[in-house]
């Protein structure tokens, strides 16, 4: 199952309480405001790189450039729409709101 | 086409679908829409669970009197959920214990579940709408 997850982590519990009910291997995507999670070395890269160890992890390019987000945690993927349809593609998808 | 038309009129589909409430009931306008959606979907015959995570878990707590902020108060609603053939609801464990509560605060009968129990279920279903 795809989890995206399209709020700040600074002002929502979406991306911290989502990290709880990710099976192994499910996919999360990280898109609109929730691109800052991704940020490298902020207060979430922790709790990222604990998802990474299970899970593949990205974050949609054109909303990372949109907010000056150039450097990103190491592992995280940054992909383009065209990423962000196959993954919808390939899996039912969560939206975390 | 004929024929693709008559077999989606006599096979009804079920499909399992997820409501996830993780709104608190009187801030926003999430967990009561979210509540009619489910009536909606319920009348269509679908497999419904509803999880409650988060401030979700508040929508069910006992004793909510909304007299005085001139809200409908519907804690009750999802207590009568089981007459629409809705009985699968799930609240996280952790959320509820953040929070101080336990399962006697609650108005209805529910499965509390650990958080990766509720994510399992979540792969299980065919759709998964949160609120």
């Amino acid at each position: 199952m795809l989890h995206t997850i399209n709020k700040s982590p600074f002002g929502n519990s979406s991306f911290e309480t989502s990290a709880r009910f990710l099976q192994p291997g499910d996919p999360v995507l990280f898109i609109e405001d929730g691109v800052y999670a991704v940020q490298a070395n902020n207060k979430f890269s922790a709790a990222l790189n604990e998802i990474l160890k299970n899970n593949p992890v990205y974050a949609l390019a054109p909303d990372l450039n949109a907010r000056g987000i150039a450097e990103i945690t190491a592992g995280v993927k940054s992909i383009e729409y065209e990423g962000f349809v196959e993954l919808v593609e390939e899996h039912q998808v969560s939206s975390w709101l | 086409m004929e024929e693709i038309e008559s077999e989606s009129c006599d096979d009804e589909i079920v499909k399992k679908i997820m409501h996830v409430m993780r709104a608190a009931p009187h801030g926003t306008i999430y967990t009561y829409e979210g509540l009619e959606m489910i009536l909606i979907m319920a009348a269509y015959d679908q497999d419904i669970s509803v999880a409650f995570i988060d401030d979700g878990v508040y929508a069910l707590k006992k004793g909510q009197n909304t007299e005085g902020i001139e809200m409908k108060g519907f804690a009750k609603t999802f207590g009568a959920l089981d007459g629409y053939d809705v009985e699968k609801l799930y609240v996280d464990q952790i959320s509820l214990e953040e929070r101080g509560l336990t399962e006697d605060d609650l108005v209805v009968d529910v499965e509390i579940l650990s958080s990766a129990e509720i994510g399992k279920l979540m792969t299980e279903q065919d759709v998964v709408v949160h609120h």
